[in-house]
């Protein structure tokens, strides 16, 4: 009868638990919980700046203004949970399909300690009004940032060790990204910091540059290097087309490399470097055709898996983000549309769609995939559920609510009404948006309590352990 | 040694790292080279030191978050000034040896542009006003309130400057001190004017966009420039800026006084029995005639008031008065 049915779909529990070295269990798992305690942190944020839009005399103090939690949000969430998280899975990711150990254990448990540590001091400098210029992504100052820069390239030595010495021929198509993303970061984040040619105007040109390349050639490649080992595995097929791949891997190289300036059209930066950003903005249709198709076609015919699993439909919605968002981000460099949305919310909406819709969801397939199979202890279906949902669905709302509100400004300014009018307009839309916040910021609580289920048997050893390992 | 990227790891991530700096060098660094030095658009002064404080102060808040300095070349960036020029940013330079040259582009626009503020709002008692409590002057803004940038003393020192609040946002005792950040912060955003560029002035851009309505010019004006204070209704806020509708000075036959104080600004004035404190700036530098006839005519047909109108000579013999 249809009225018994349940709600809910009933899904596989996993089918194989993986006899791992327990020493690197348990150090990605302290990767993976350190990203959610500043998951927890970073969103909550959000939330109530978030509310300062609809209650602007909440937290009339410095620490508590707008001004500096801003930059705390996003940094938290940039530096501090996706990074993290990446780091984590990548640890896993890289030596298995090197097959072969990690190449040093100790290397990468300091650099999460000195990661934590960058992120840590970069909240209290924040708090205190200490930023970086204001410099969107990279408010961290440059002391601050170095110690994160030491983590990375930590990580980087030991992933690219652990890759030299492959038992395999080949180097799968994962380490291509993951290790890409490490080396591009060290690059971009070497080249923000320099301040030789960074006065007057040739700041802006590097912020454009940073701003773009901080997400692109980090967040993106190396949580695709991730899903290209998920995603088959689960399915238990290999990837649709390797070369697809590898042809997305050198466009993303290429063509998003020379797009940064789109963050800056219609500003009095040089004409041509606003022309070749849109114009390869475009060109980063063929790397998303290429890697959306490689992902769905992977999937063809497995939509009976996905449903059954409790992991793959994470990754089923950021490879749909993946394409969705990043094609909106083109459309927003052209000019025409440009003028309307530049400057309003709508760009608000868009860095949400790709960094939660498109990365954090992928890490989350990555994480609910991995920790039961390594420590053995699932969550329980009905939370990762709400979770799922929660998350999904306070995105859309976000995201929506932004998206037309947004429009809204920016047709009120084309409009020439007196400016007010585009803040007055927008308190529904931001009422929405707090909503959706809410749901979003509820999933996170409801992934933290799963993390916490699904962590390694036992702490006990894990103290004598470390007490080895500093020996 | 292979030349095959799938097996070769040396070769591919060499590839990695060489191809992608030698793309960040034409991408980046070269064009960043470029404009690291900018002549100054003429007539930019340097900032004062305070200023430059001042400029710190405003980073530090996050300011830059919601306010953009870039006037775009589009007609619906023209309430803020005249596009922004290259030149335009040639004194930006880093705040001290911990932190980079301030973003001051910006890219988000929830409050308005400041590339002009100092000329489109000179009035600093205002911009206490609105540090101290946005709300005050601006009643559906969404703004940051900033008392941690003023004290609030029994006792009024020699040099301090004193904040006078519209009875209903001032504390019940003591006065409203600003803080040297406070000062520093009024003394930039004050410093925020465009300088002139030929064939970039605002009135012929807004003119060449709206050709035959000097009356859309008019509010245009108002909105970006007076209504700040005098308010979008015209009705000012109480004992601090002074209501046009019904005024006076506003709404009569003989226009010579509005143009004189819109021209030469005013002080100390007592109307209806009010003594406003705050200061008028002069318009004179901002405005062409053309742009003040439009403004003192928008004002003296709206809210119900019924004044004479005024034309772009009577303005001009007014302010030939004090050459």
């Amino acid at each position: 009868m249809e009225l018994t049915r349940p709600i809910t779909v009933s899904k596989s529990k996993i089918d194989e638990i993986i006899d791992e070295d327990s020493r690197l269990t348990k150090l990605i798992y302290h990767y993976l919980l350190s990203a959610t305690a500043w998951l927890i942190f970073g969103s909550f944020v959000g939330l109530f700046l978030g509310l300062k839009f609809i209650y602007p005399d909440w937290g009339n103090t410095a620490w508590l203004s707008f001004g500096r939690l801003r930059p705390i949000h996003t940094n938290v969430v940039f530096w501090g949970w996706t990074s993290l998280s990446m780091i984590g899975l990548a640890l896993y990711v890289v030596p298995r399909t090197s097959q072969n150990r990690l190449y040093n254990l100790l290397l990468s448990r300091q650099a999460l300690y000195v990661i934590n540590l960058s992120v840590l001091l970069g909240v209290i400098s924040l708090f205190l009004g200490i930023n970086n210029g204001g410099q969107e992504y990279r408010e961290f100052t440059w002391p601050v940032m170095l110690l994160f820069a030491l983590g990375i390239g930590a990580n980087l030595l030991n992933l690219y060790k652990t890759v030299a010495a492959r038992k395999t021929r080949e180097i799968y198509l994962s380490n291509w990204y993951i290790l890409a993303a490490f080396i591009w970061t060290m690059v971009v984040v070497v080249i923000a910091y320099l301040p030789f040619y960074q006065n007057s105007l040739g700041e802006t040109i590097i912020q454009g540059y940073y701003m773009h390349m901080g997400v692109g050639m980090w967040f993106t490649p190396l949580v695709l290097g991730l899903t290209y080992y998920f995603l088959p595995k689960l399915l238990n097929k290999p990837i649709y087309s390797y070369s697809l791949g590898v042809l997305a891997f050198w466009t993303q190289m290429v063509f998003y490399s020379l797009i940064g300036a789109h963050h800056f059209v219609f500003a009095p930066i040089p004409w041509w470097l606003q022309t070749v950003a849109i114009v390869f903005s475009f060109g980063m249709f063929v790397t998303l055709f290429a890697g959306t198709a490689n992902f769905l076609l992977t999937m063809k015919g497995s939509f009976r898996t996905i449903a059954k699993s409790y992991s793959l439909p994470y990754i089923l919605v950021g490879v749909i983000f993946y394409f969705l968002a990043s094609g909106q981000g083109s459309l927003e460099a052209l000019r025409s549309l440009n003028k309307i949305w530049h400057f309003t919310n709508f760009t608000v909406a868009h860095s949400h769609l790709t960094m939660y819709g498109f990365v954090v969801f992928l890490i989350w397939g990555g994480i609910y995939a991995l920790m039961p199979r390594l420590t053995g202890n699932e969550p329980s279906h009905i939370l990762v559920g709400i979770h799922f949902w929660f998350a999904l669905i306070g995105l859309l709302i976000y995201g929506f609510a932004l998206m037309i509100g947004g429009t809204l400004q920016g047709q009120s300014w084309i409009d020439g009404l007196p400016f007010i009018n585009s803040v007055e307009l927008m308190a529904p839309y931001w009422l929405w948006r707090a909503v959706g916040g809410t749901l979003m910021f509820i999933a996170h609580l409801v992934f933290a309590f799963n993390i916490f289920k699904m962590q390694p048997a036992s702490n006990k050893d894990f103290v004598l352990e470390t007490a080895e390992e500093s020996v | 040694m292979k030349l095959n990227f799938h097996e070769n790891h040396k070769l591919l991530f060499n590839v990695v790292f060489w191809g992608f700096v030698f793309l960040s060098i034409i991408i980046a660094i070269a064009p960043a080279y470029n404009l690291n030095e900018i002549e100054p658009t003429p007539g930019l002064k340097p900032m004062t030191p305070e200023e430059f404080k001042g400029l710190g102060v405003y980073v530090s808040e996050g300011c830059l978050y919601c306010h953009t300095q870039q006037v775009r070349p589009l007609e619906s960036d023209l309430i803020f000034g005249r596009p922004s020029a290259p030149g335009d940013y040639a004194y930006l330079k880093p705040l001290d040896d911990l932190r980079m040259t301030p973003a001051v582009l910006g890219s988000e626009r929830t409050g308005p542009d400041l590339s002009n503020i100092g000329n489109r709002q000179p009035s600093k008692s205002w911009h206490y006003i609105h540090l101290y409590n946005p709300r005050a002057v601006v009643k559906s803004s969404i703004m940051q309130a900033y008392p941690w940038l003023f004290e609030i003393k029994d006792s009024v020192g020699e040099n301090d400057v004193v904040i006078s609040l519209p009875p209903d946002t001032a504390p019940k005792e003591g006065k409203v001190i600003a803080t040297e950040d406070a000062e520093n912060l009024v003394a930039y955003l004050l410093y925020l004017k465009q300088a002139p560029i030929k064939g970039l002035n605002n009135s012929e851009l807004f003119s060449s966009a709206d050709k035959n309505s000097s009356g859309t010019m008019g509010q245009n004006l108002y909105n970006s420039s007076c209504a700040s204070c005098h308010q979008q209704n015209g009705e000012g806020i109480p004992s601090i800026f002074p209501p046009l509708k019904n005024s006076a000075v506003v709404d009569s036959d003989n226009a010579e006084e509005h143009i004189r104080i819109v021209l030469f600004g005013s002080k100390g004035k007592v109307i209806d029995g009010v003594e406003y404190t705050s200061e008028m700036p002069a318009q004179a530098e901002n405005f062409s005639d053309e742009e003040i006839a439009a403004i003192i005519n928008y004002e003296r047909t709206n809210w119900g008031n019924n004044g004479s109108e005024v034309t772009a000579e009577d303005v001009k013999m007014i302010r030939a008065e004090r050459k």
